[in-house]
């Protein structure tokens, strides 16, 4: 077995012959699909529960408090405490509520996520699909989110869980728009959609330095725009809200409650995960082109690294928002998307496309 | 003004009015019905211009019933202070003054509450601490109540 | 649901219903109920419920004496406890007409600017954590713990001291008192530097405080509301300046006025008020002179008979006593004239037009505190 921690493709290949000696073809197809949405699911879980963890530790350390530190040592446990609490708790049925709804919109937002996440490469070879329209794709998919938002909301039977799930429908809609455009900005400059060109593309350098000024008027744009997509930091108005109440997930409690929590932690990785492939490089270990002594020292540390690390510095970027900042009301909000960024977004195309043409980049 | 000049331009807006003895302000007893328009000759003369009331209490002298009025005035730095008594206590009522300071709303709300005094052409009278079923008005000197009120 | 589907469109723009917020509620600072009617998200008229917290101070008052009834003080306006007994003990000593000695009225003056910087300092972490910005509730309470010490060193309380008593203060200064409030001082000028850097100066937080909850100063005048939230609206009414009592009239300090009267002037009037007691606490701390902490006093305490009235500035506004006295040890009518009382008067009027949002807002910046209200 050649398990190259450099290189998943020889891995992959590994199993697949493997696979396929043992047993059919369409066999191997099936057990192959199991392993992988095994592997995604347990994918998930870890960094939903790493990522609950973070954020109390995170919030706690800028509050000037400790955190979680009694379940385990230094806390670890105290997410996994969390589920098991939430598994036991009573399912509470509304009376007039739509039943079939009210129990498929926490799995829809789950699944979105889910289908989302697969596109992104994690390593050299490490991803599940790799579509030649990767970016459409996942554009396209995270935003079926928004349909399990306000099913969530409409089913509740509840006045303020409609309030809740119409503000959020309205605002990821809206920053759908900027979120699109600034990957837009990339794809103009990288001339794929592909994740996998896309990472290597970035070989000699990481996309943002690429591409300068419009590629970091992209990245802020696509940061802002992708905290209020997943409805988080100061955007958080459908949610957190201490003004009603909490908003669209209010008569869920539960396990239920635990995926729409589960969710917005993954949402929050996907996206972090793709500003991390599509600006800084994904898997590409920082190079300096022409000082190769450098970048083969960057070259020992493995790919897989690099990509946690970047999502993580993005992840805590997007922590450090929602505990400094107040939130938006909605009209400031959606006057954020259509009156300034939106018009920023399409401008900066023109500047990226005019950068490609004169080959202003590096 | 000091309180002399302020007693004689009261005296005759209200001629009726009697002053009563307090060392720290001004303090005349009007007759209930000369209220209304004496609150408001008060807020709008120039010279006069109380447009602050500062407080509004509801006294139970025993037999009678009053209400307070506490009244500055930002201008010019005076202070003067008006009662108005009743002795029904079974129906008491004057006139609001809330068109006149806005603020009297809330205090009259609170005076009906605890005294029982109505006052009249209110945009809104009922109670505004006590539950809307609550029988009798406690800050009344004859209020009885076995359940509440522990008597040492 | 179903009803509104079936109405023709003309009618379904019409339809407004009622919303209820409270008494439990994150964002009222208190039990206090609101049932808010909304067209959409525009207010457009609001309803207070109070009296969930009604205790009747008022008639409790009138068996208590005049050092008992001081401890029902403190519980009127928690925030501004001190103040709250300052007032009574000023009014008996009125009436009694009694001078206290130099030291107590340095003391009490202390002892008042440290509650007015303590009460702000709760204010902006609950107006922070109301609008979104949850780290702020934690930054100021860090600080406020500092006054409370502070307190419990020497009053042996940190919170509903009953400090002030009728003649002066129930015990002297603890010898380190001076050390800490200039390390209080010190320490929470820097910090307040912060308070300014994560909310006064941020975009967010001035978008959704400016324009909003417009009150005028007529408006504030006729609905006598006073304080800080007056003091936004242009309208000088700092009890501190117009009528002075205890030190106020020897040390030098400026009323914050601002003229935006909107939610952010009101914000701004607070932040800048916890400078200026800072001001008054620095000019008063190094000479405290020696002395009696309490005058002397007769073992029972009869005002004669007779109608009296005491302002003090309270955190919230103006506070006032009025006492009917019948020359008895208790009084015959307490009546108090509490600050948020009128300010809440004003939350209907200055909220319609306003969205939900900017609801809480105003009612953040009008500081009001339920039990003052309530009594």
């Amino acid at each position: 077995m050649t398990f190259n921690i450099y290189d998943f493709t020889s891995f992959n290949q590994w199993i697949d012959k493997g696979l396929n000696s043992i047993m059919s073809p369409t066999w191997a197809l099936i057990t192959e699909w199991v392993i992988i949405g095994v592997v995604f699911l347990l994918f998930y879980a870890v960094v939903g529960l790493f990522l609950v963890y973070a954020e109390r530790k995170v919030c706690a350390f800028m509050q000037n408090r400790v955190g979680p530190n009694r379940v385990g040592p230094y806390g670890i446990f105290q997410t996994i405490a969390d589920f098991i609490k939430l598994l036991m708790k009573e399912l509470v049925y509304i009376k007039d509520s739509d039943k079939l709804l009210f129990n498929i919109a926490p799995f829809i937002v789950i699944i979105a996520s889910f289908m989302a996440l697969s596109a992104v490469p994690f390593a050299k070879g490490l991803h599940a699909i790799d579509f030649d329209i990767g970016i459409l794709y996942v554009v396209a998919v995270s935003s079926l989110g928004v349909v399990g938002i306000l099913l969530a909301g409409w089913s509740s039977n509840n006045k303020y869980s409609l309030i809740g799930a119409i503000r959020s429908g309205a605002q990821i809609v809206s920053y759908e728009l900027s979120v699109g455009l600034s990957l837009l900005t990339i794809i103009v400059l990288a001339g794929t959609m592909q994740f996998s060109e896309i990472v290597e593309m970035q070989r000699n350098g990481w996309f943002i330095f690429k591409g300068h000024i419009p590629a970091v008027i992209a990245f802020v744009i696509f940061l802002i725009a992708s905290t209020a997509e997943t409805n988080r930091g100061p955007f958080d108005l459908a949610e957190a809200e201490s003004e009603l109440t909490a908003g669209f997930h209010t008569e869920y409690s539960g396990i239920k409650f635990a995926f729409f929590f589960l969710a917005e932690y993954m949402n929050m990785f996907l996206v972090a995960s793709i500003a991390a492939t599509v600006f800084w490089g994904g898997w590409m270990p920082f190079h300096i082109s022409g000082w190769e002594g450098f970048n083969h020292i960057m070259d020992y540390i493995p790919p897989f690294v690099w990509y946690i690390g970047k999502t993580g510095f993005i992840i805590w970027l997007m922590m450090l928002f929602k505990w400094t900042f107040p939130r938006l009301r909605i009209d400031q909000l959606l006057t954020l998307e259509w009156k300034y960024l939106l018009p920023i977004n399409l401008v900066n195309i023109l500047v990226m496309a005019f950068l490609v043409l004169m080959h202003w980049h590096f | 003004m000091d309180n002399e000049t302020l007693k004689a331009r009261i005296l005759s807006i209200v001629p009726d009015a009697q002053t009563e003895e307090n060392k720290q302000y001004l303090t005349l007893v009007v007759p209930a019905a000369e209220l209304h328009n004496l609150a408001e000759k008060l807020k709008n003369t120039q010279e006069l211009s109380f447009d602050f009331l500062f407080c509004l209490s509801g006294v139970d002298y025993g037999k009678q019933l009053a209400v307070v009025y506490h009244l500055n005035s930002t201008t010019h730095k005076h202070a003067v202070v008006l009662k108005v008594k009743t002795d029904d206590r079974v129906n008491p009522a004057f006139d609001t003054v809330c068109d006149i300071w806005r603020t009297a709303d809330f205090h009259e709300r609170e005076t009906y509450d605890m005294f029982g005094i109505r006052f009249n052409n209110h945009p809104d009278l009922r109670r505004i601490f006590l539950d809307e079923e609550w029988k009798g008005y406690p800050l009344r000197k004859d209020y009885v109540d076995e359940v509440n009120i522990v008597e040492f | 649901m179903k009803e509104i589907i079936n109405l023709p469109v003309s009618k379904i723009e019409e339809e407004e219903y009622h919303i209820n917020m409270g008494p439990q509620h994150p964002s009222t600072h208190g039990v206090l109920r609101l049932v808010v009617s909304l067209q959409g998200e525009m207010v457009k008229s609001l309803k207070p419920h109070c009296g969930y917290i009604h205790r009747g101070i008022e008639k409790m008052c009138e068996k208590d004496t005049y050092p008992q009834l001081i401890h029902l003080t403190d519980r009127i306006d928690y925030l501004s406890a001190h103040i709250n007994n300052h007032a009574v003990c000023l009014l008996v000593e009125k009436a009694l007409e009694i001078e206290v000695p130099e030291r107590v009225k340095y003391i009490r003056t202390i002892m008042d600017e440290l509650a007015r910087i303590q009460s702000h300092q709760l204010w902006w972490s609950s107006f922070g954590m109301d609008l979104g910005g949850l780290t702020c509730f934690f930054y100021g309470l860090r600080d406020r713990e500092m006054i409370l010490d502070i307190w419990e060193e020497t009053t042996g309380s940190r919170f509903l001291q009953s400090y002030n008593c009728p003649g002066g203060v129930m015990q002297d200064l603890h010898p380190n008192f001076q050390k800490r409030v200039h390390a209080f001082i010190k320490t929470f000028k820097k910090k307040i530097k912060d308070y300014d850097r994560i909310l006064s100066g941020n975009v967010i937080f001035e978008q959704r405080s400016q324009g909003v909850g417009m009150l005028s100063k007529e408006d504030a005048i006729s609905y006598g509301v006073t304080g800080p939230s007056g003091r936004g609206s242009g309208w000088s009414c700092d009890i501190r300046k117009n009528e002075p009592y205890s030190m106020y009239g020897q040390v030098q300090f400026n009323e914050v006025l601002r003229y935006g009267c909107d939610t952010y002037s009101r914000y701004m009037v607070r932040m800048q008020e916890m400078h200026e007691s800072m001001n008054i606490i620095e000019q008063l701390i190094d000479n405290i002179p020696a002395g009696d902490y309490s005058a002397k006093m007769k073992a029972v305490i009869k005002l004669p008979a007779g109608e009296y009235y005491q302002k003090v500035e309270s955190a919230r506004g103006e506070l006032g006593l009025y006492v009917v006295s019948d020359g008895n040890k208790t009084p015959y009518r307490m009546k108090f004239r509490t600050p948020s009382f009128s300010n809440l008067s004003v939350l209907d009027h200055i909220s319609r037009g306003m969205k939900i949002a900017d609801l809480v807002a105003i009612g953040a910046s009008l500081d009001l505190v339920i039990p003052d209200i309530d009594r």
